[in-house]
Parts: structure tokens; C-alpha cells; sequence
């Protein structure tokens, strides 16, 4: 039950199990993906890899709540998308100065879906001083620091991170995978990791819950079936 | 040497009040010598001033920038007049954003135009081949291409006119393996084939197998040039302790994250 504040309960929700059951969806005459299913738990982390132009994007933002799919469902709970008032699903983009209003303060920025939370900006590396500043004057990497903990702020039960560290060196990268992977243990946070690194994927823990999307011809021209495997459904673990 | 730089320092004026001025050091005393033949990386973290350098190179930056120190292209200094005729031309950038394509023209007109601002002939198909696109993405417009597919066409734009030195900036952002590998591999046929090559990139691991010699910078200056072959095990051949902390924080070394 949402509390008055509107934060709910984490003790409550923590047992639920993000699910995508048969999903598919098309961009006009290009199907995407099809029969695509795939589960999650809290505290765990799910790995998508796949070719650029495959869809991985897209399955994210049909996870986070940000498109429908065409067909199948996305529950949480047993509750499909349109049913919860709040989605428990925070997305985080590539690059998060697209995510940001140009013309605000880092604080105002943190501030909008909640109150900030000092200990979790500080395991974020998120330092007081870049509250007063504007996007631009951010490095990638402190950017980045910056959506995690605003997303965070939304008290979300699953994070979907969409090449959040692909523009970023090696020293930032680790710093910021090695907090949320933190966060999986702590808030029971559960990660749906979009890479293209299957380096990267190999540290994140989730060597039995992968997706490998899609396949591409030798044209470069982005036409993507569900899986490898064609018209086969694609189920994940 | 192809491209020698000397003792470069870039800084920007900044108002700091109605009529004072500030100097903003972005690049302090950079020396790099790139060599025909040969493919240097230049690695950094977001704001280590990579795109800066590169930018001072082809004298594209804004007009509040101080630049001090030296540049010579073939042995001769690159003045804003002889820039004027390599730019393009022997001396191409492959930029960072796709959004360089201009939006209003179809992939045949943006590499027609590239090659023949430099005098030579479009070529499209051929030109599209080279980079591992088929010939019906001619008629596309840049909305329409997905990002592995834009910076290929803007490899395609930049190597049209012959350059002999080509400037990469962080030409495998955001590309898949497959991708990273077709773009990567161009850039070594161009050092190849007796051109020479700045690569610059945040991406350590990707770019070694394609490079002769990695300099890293960090905070402006240069802190280490070393050889690929400094960049094994646990990276004790790494002089600079910052090389050392970017290697290995790489997800198939340590994955260490002390900076």
C-alpha cells in the first residue's frame, strides 16, 4: 500500500516478478521482436545483448512502460501495465543529457520525482557541489551518476539501463555498475542490463538470464527478427 | 612524421563578471607525434579535452579559445591558410555525432558532395561497399539509418576525398561489436595503406587489437604513450598510474573500481 507520503512500502513489493509474456511488436511492415518472454526477479539482473538495430531499445521502453506492445503482456505481479497508477520501472538512457531539461539545476533535476536521498547519492558518487550547475557542465559520467539517482528517486523496484556506461571510460564504468550492483543486494533492486559488451554482461551476474537479440543481413539495411532463431518464440530464463 | 604536435596548450577567455575575463586551461603542453602507417589512440575520460585536441588540430575551435604550441602536417605548419586547403581534403574528421549528416540530403548527395569538394569522382557504390553498405542505402536520408549505419556513412564521407590523415573522433560509440570491428578495420586499412590515423576514443579495450600506440589523457595532459604491447596482465608496464587504473577497471581484467 502506497504510505501517504506516496512512497510505498518496500517491504511489500519486494517480492515482485517483472514478466514479459509473448510480447511483439512492429514498426509499420518491420516486426521487431515476437513471442518474446522473458522473467525477472528483484535483487537479480537480466542481461540483453544484440546488434545496433535489433531492438534492444525497444524491448527496454516496452519493459519501462514507455510503449505499448502490440501484442502480450507486461506484468508485474500478475498486474499488467495499465492497472498500477505508478510503474515500478525507472529507465535509464545512454546518454542522460538527452533525458535532462537543458534549463534546470542539477538540483532541481534530482528533486523531481522525490526527495533526494544523501546515502544513496553518496554510494552513487553524486557530490553536493554539482547541485547548483546545469547539465552541459557535467561530465558524461557524473550525468550518468546524476539519472541513476533521480531514477532511484522514483523508488522503482526495476531499473532498466540502456548502455548507460557505453560512452564512458573504464574507471566510471566500473564505479557505476559496481553501486547499482550494490543496489541489487540492498534495495533488491532488479536490473534489466541492455550492452552490447558481453564483457561487461559477463561481470554483471546474470550468465543464466540472457537475450540475444535479433539478427541483421549483410546489407546494413536494420531489418531484425525476434531471435536467431526466426518465427521460434524467444523465451528468456 | 605526418602530424607533429608541439608543446600545444589550449585555453578559453570566460567572462567572469561585466569586464573581467577569466583563462580556463582545457590542454596543457601536449607533445604527439603521429607517424604514416600508423594508428594512434587517443583515450581519455568524458571531459579530458580529446574532442578539444582534435578540433585544435583541424582549427575548428570557437573563438574565445588561446591556443599556444605548434602543429605541423607534412613539415610544414598548419596555418589557418593551409588549412584551409587540407581540410577535407588531405586531412578529414570523422566526427562524433551522427547529427553532422546534413538532414536534408540523401547519403548519395552527402558522399558525392564529400568527394567532390576534394575533386574526385563519386563512386558512390563503391564507396558504400568499402564500408559494408549495400547500395540501395544511397536513396536513404539520415532519420532513416541506425546509427551503425550513419557513422559508416560518415567513414565513407571522410575517407571520399583521399585524406591521408584521418581524425576519429570516438568513431565506435554506441556501435555494436560487429559494427565497431567494420569501422575499426577501415581505419587500419587507411593506416595501411600509408595514411595515418588519430583515433579517439573512450574505449579502451575495443580499440587495442587496431592501434600501434595508446596516449592517454587526463585532465589535459598527456599521461602516458605507450606501445599496445605495454597493455597486458596487470598493466605494471604502464607508467602513469592512471593508465594503470583505466586498464584495469576493464571488465575482463579486475573490473576494479578504484580510480
Amino acid at each position: 500500500m502506497p504510505s501517504q507520503c506516496g512512497v510505498p512500502c518496500r517491504r511489500m513489493v519486494s517480492t515482485l516478478m517483472l514478466e514479459a509474456e509473448n510480447i511483439g511488436l512492429s514498426f509499420g511492415r518491420r516486426r521487431v521482436f515476437s513471442n518474446l518472454s522473458l522473467r525477472l526477479n528483484p535483487g537479480e539482473v537480466y542481461g540483453i545483448s544484440g546488434q545496433s538495430g535489433c531492438g534492444k531499445t525497444t524491448l527496454g521502453r516496452v519493459l519501462a512502460g514507455l510503449q505499448k506492445p502490440d501484442s502480450g503482456q507486461v506484468r508485474i505481479d500478475q498486474h499488467a501495465l495499465a492497472t498500477q497508477s505508478q510503474w515500478p520501472v525507472q529507465y535509464l538512457y545512454q546518454s542522460p543529457v538527452m533525458a535532462m531539461n537543458p534549463r534546470w539545476r542539477i538540483e532541481k533535476i534530482l528533486r523531481e520525482p522525490g526527495p533526494v536521498d544523501g546515502d544513496m547519492a553518496h554510494t552513487l558518487g553524486v557530490q553536493r557541489e554539482w547541485a547548483d550547475r546545469y547539465p552541459h557542465e557535467l561530465s558524461g559520467g557524473q550525468l550518468q551518476r546524476i539519472s541513476i539517482l533521480r531514477a532511484l528517486g522514483a523508488r522503482p523496484r526495476y531499473l532498466i539501463a540502456d548502455e548507460i556506461t557505453a560512452a564512458l571510460d573504464p574507471v566510471a564504468q566500473a564505479q557505476i555498475w559496481r553501486a547499482l550492483l550494490g543496489l541489487t543486494q540492498t534495495l533488491q533492486l532488479g536490473i534489466i542490463a541492455i550492452s552490447h559488451d558481453e564483457g561487461l554482461l559477463g561481470r554483471l551476474g546474470c550468465d543464466d538470464r540472457r537475450l540475444k537479440l535479433g539478427h541483421k543481413p549483410d546489407n546494413g539495411l536494420a531489418r531484425t527478427e525476434a531471435a536467431a532463431s526466426g518465427q521460434e518464440p524467444v523465451v528468456g530464463r | 612524421m605526418m602530424l607533429v604536435i608541439r608543446n600545444l596548450s589550449v585555453a578559453f577567455r570566460r567572462y567572469s563578471g561585466l569586464f573581467s575575463q577569466d583563462r580556463v586551461g582545457r590542454l596543457s603542453e601536449i607533445d604527439l607525434q603521429v607517424a604514416r602507417g600508423e594508428v594512434i589512440a587517443l583515450i581519455g575520460h568524458s571531459g579530458a579535452g580529446k574532442s578539444l585536441l582534435a578540433h585544435s588540430i583541424l582549427g575548428l575551435l570557437p573563438g574565445n579559445a588561446i591556443v599556444d604550441g605548434e602543429i605541423y602536417f607534412d613539415n610544414a605548419p598548419l596555418s589557418e591558410a593551409v588549412l584551409r586547403t587540407k581540410r577535407g581534403r588531405d586531412i578529414a574528421l570523422l566526427p562524433q555525432q551522427t547529427s553532422y549528416l546534413d538532414p536534408t540530403a540523401d547519403v548519395r548527395s552527402l558522399i558525392r558532395w564529400a568527394a567532390e569538394r576534394a575533386g574526385k569522382s563519386p563512386l558512390i557504390e563503391t564507396r558504400l561497399a568499402q564500408v559494408g553498405l549495400s547500395h540501395d542505402v544511397a536513396g536513404l536520408y539520415p532519420h532513416q539509418l541506425s546509427g551503425g549505419m550513419a557513422r559508416r556513412v560518415l567513414m565513407a564521407q571522410a575517407t571520399a576525398g583521399g585524406a591521408r590523415l584521418l581524425i576519429a573522433d570516438e568513431p565506435t560509440a554506441g556501435l555494436d561489436p560487429a559494427n565497431c570491428d567494420i569501422i575499426l578495420q577501415l581505419l587500419r586499412q587507411q593506416a595501411d595503406a600509408g595514411g595515418a590515423v588519430l583515433l579517439i576514443t573512450h574505449d579502451l579495450a575495443t580499440v587495442l587489437p587496431y592501434a600501434d600506440r595508446i596516449a592517454i589523457l587526463n585532465e589535459g595532459r598527456l599521461c602516458c604513450l605507450a606501445p599496445i604491447a605495454a597493455f597486458h596482465g596487470a598493466g605494471d608496464d604502464l607508467g602513469s598510474p592512471y593508465a594503470q587504473s583505466m586498464w584495469r577497471a576493464l571488465p575482463q581484467n579486475g573490473f576494479d573500481a578504484h580510480a
